[in-house]
């Protein structure tokens, strides 16, 4: 055992070298290859990023070039101490929590059921992914016809079954399910394809071999399918989260923000600020507020995936 | 001996018995799974073919009728209408040319940088990979403010350079290539550099031909996501002339009112495009998805 290991361990380093060894001194080739991207880097995303955190630090304007009066954490203790901040940052958070669930669930049911069948498939992968690729901007006239009141076609409907419609887009209390449902018509497909592809990589002899061991169908998708999709399901999951949390097209065009403020969302807070009331240092400040909330479910993921990767 | 084989036939017995039950549970469950199916294919079809069917009554009949699907007088006068009244043609030539020009320079600036990383070991290559990585964190809709003062700075404010310049440089798409580059075997660099080729030509004529697949993923994607592309467009594209197809398209129904038919059609016109691209290059982008998970 132990001879047989050694040479392996010792030879791993030798070849490392030797393979630097062998390579020319790149620096001044690797640097101008990447010097293209750098420079649009450093200008679109670096840049920016600075100037938003010292503008968030300032009484900056956008009717005046130049950052404005030094204003210290006064824009930071006003987003902080405004309702109006809070309630977007909590219509955002909301919609999260309720696309996610059907968003994560239903696709994972419907790639499942998918996978089963013999013929077909390809219909049901085109089906509900096609939505996807359409721009926000159509889906949500489209939705928006379907949930006019009184004539849209869901309201008709589910009146004419005898369950009294609400009043969709219109109702502060409806508003921002009904716009959740749209988005889970509009985006579910990237879940869906993103599950048809872990299905994928489950050997099918697992399936015959518990169906010889009398394993129901229903047991099998339990037992077999559902824990073996952990990975797939904990990408789906953290990219659904980051994607509902940058909610903003849907609630644009669909309501405004509307009924009075109950569905606009911090990103909305923030368009409204910046490019109506033109407080550019105080919208820097509400977004890097926002920021941090992406960046903590980044982080939690980047956490958990490590474990992951230790235990496996 | 003959023990044996009895015991064995017994259990193959027990098997057969066993796996017809199965046999049957598995197809009452298919039967359930095939209606669901049908069902979520149903709803999920219904908007699209209601959007259709709308954009092709007339307005007249929409009221009057709002819910009916058939017409006695279906009619292309709503799609006229917004061809010729509209600007959606604008709309459409401002959206390729800034999808496509994003989607190609993406392809070239963040290949290259991908090779870099992952085939030449160049000084600072770590600082370089790291910087890269943070910006995945970053998601550009925080930027909009400190971007837009930058951009009315210098003069970028309703160009195709304002929408095309800030989605060049992706890290995910670095990283994808970085990782392509990775699965290629180094002997092939080596042996061209012992022949004397430069590094770019080696990029050029060596790597870049045996990554199409990463090539078309990042092209594909670059395209949907700047065609679909709403909020910066929005804040960039305030004049009629520059706007592309979303930001058009959001001005519709204020411009058409309670007119469905022609807010209908603008909407079919605007879904259009990318569904006939998704239908010619299904496999290419769902296989896309799958690999790379860009969102």
């Amino acid at each position: 055992m132990a001879i047989q290991t050694l040479p392996l361990e010792a030879g791993v380093p030798v070849r490392a070298t030797s393979g630097s060894g062998r390579r020319r001194p790149d620096t001044r080739a690797g640097w101008g290859m990447a010097a293209p991207f750098l420079l649009l880097y450093v200008l679109f995303l670096i840049a920016p990023t600075a100037y938003g955190i010292i503008m968030s630090f300032f009484n900056s304007s956008l009717v005046h070039n130049g950052l404005g009066g030094f204003a210290g954490p006064d824009n930071y203790t006003e987003a902080l101490k405004s309702s109006d901040f809070w309630s977007s940052m909590w219509h955002t958070v909301l919609f999260t929590i309720i696309t996610t669930p059907p968003l994560v669930v239903v696709a994972l049911v419907l790639a499942m059921f998918t996978d089963r069948l013999k013929r077909g498939r390809w219909f049901y992968r085109l089906l509900f992914f096609a939505p996807y690729v359409i721009p926000s901007a159509s889906a949500a006239l489209i939705w928006s016809w379907l949930y006019a009141a009184p004539i849209g076609l869901w309201g008709t409907w589910l009146n004419d079954i005898g369950i009294g419609a609400p009043n969709w887009l219109a109702d502060p209390n409806w508003a921002m399910a009904s716009v959740g449902l749209m988005t889970v018509w509009w985006t579910l497909g990237f879940n869906f394809v993103l599950y048809l592809a872990g299905l994928q990589e489950i050997p099918r002899e697992l399936y015959e071999a518990a169906s010889v061991d009398g394993a129901s169908p229903w047991t099998q998708l339990r037992h077999i399918t559902i824990p073996l999709l952990r990975r797939t399901t904990a990408l789906v999951l953290v990219l659904q989260i980051i994607a509902s949390l940058k909610i903003f097209d849907q609630i644009y065009l669909m309501t405004g923000g509307g009924p009075n403020f109950a569905t606009r969302p911090v990103l909305g807070f923030i368009y409204d600020i910046g490019f109506t009331d033109l407080r550019t240092g105080y919208t820097a400040a509400a977004s890097m507020l926002y920021f941090l909330l992406i960046l903590a479910v980044s982080l939690v993921w980047f956490l958990i995936n490590r474990r992951q990767q230790r235990s496996a | 001996m003959a023990a044996t084989t009895t015991i064995a036939g017994r259990i193959n017995v027990q098997r057969i018995v066993k796996s017809r039950a199965i046999d049957w549970r598995a197809r009452y469950f298919n039967w359930f799974c095939v209606s669901v199916l049908i069902v979520f294919a149903a709803i999920w079809a219904i908007p699209l073919l209601w959007a259709v069917d709308t954009s092709l009554k007339p307005d007249g009949e929409i009221a009057t009728n709002p819910t009916r699907w058939w017409s006695g007088h279906f009619t292309l006068h709503a799609y006229r209408t917004v061809v010729n009244g509209g600007n959606i043609g604008t709309w459409y030539l401002n959206s390729f040319v800034v999808a496509i020009a994003s989607a190609g320079l993406a392809v070239v600036v963040c290949s290259t940088t991908g090779f870099a990383l992952s085939q030449t070991r160049f000084r600072g290559r770590q600082a370089v990979f790291g910087a890269i990585a943070a910006g995945l964190l970053i998601p550009s809709q925080v930027l909009i403010v400190p971007m837009f003062k930058e951009f009315n700075l210098v003069h970028l404010l309703n160009t195709y350079w304002g929408l095309i310049l800030p989605s060049v440089a992706i890290p995910i798409c670095v990283l994808i290539f970085a990782a392509f580059f990775n699965g290629i075997p180094s002997e092939l660099a080596e042996s061209a550099h012992v022949d004397g080729a430069s590094w770019f030509h080696i990029y050029r004529r060596i790597y870049m031909p045996l990554t199409k697949p990463a090539i078309s993923a990042v092209f594909i994607f670059t395209f949907v996501w700047k065609w679909n592309d709403f909020l910066w467009p929005l804040l960039v594209m305030t004049n009629p002339r520059m706007m592309t197809l979303p930001v058009g398209l959001s001005q519709v129904s204020s411009a058409y009112g309670i007119q469905y038919a022609e807010i209908m059609a603008s909407a079919v016109l605007g879904a259009l495009p990318l569904l006939v691209v998704f239908l010619l290059f299904q496999r290419r982008i769902v296989e896309g998805v799958a690999t790379t998970g860009i969102k």
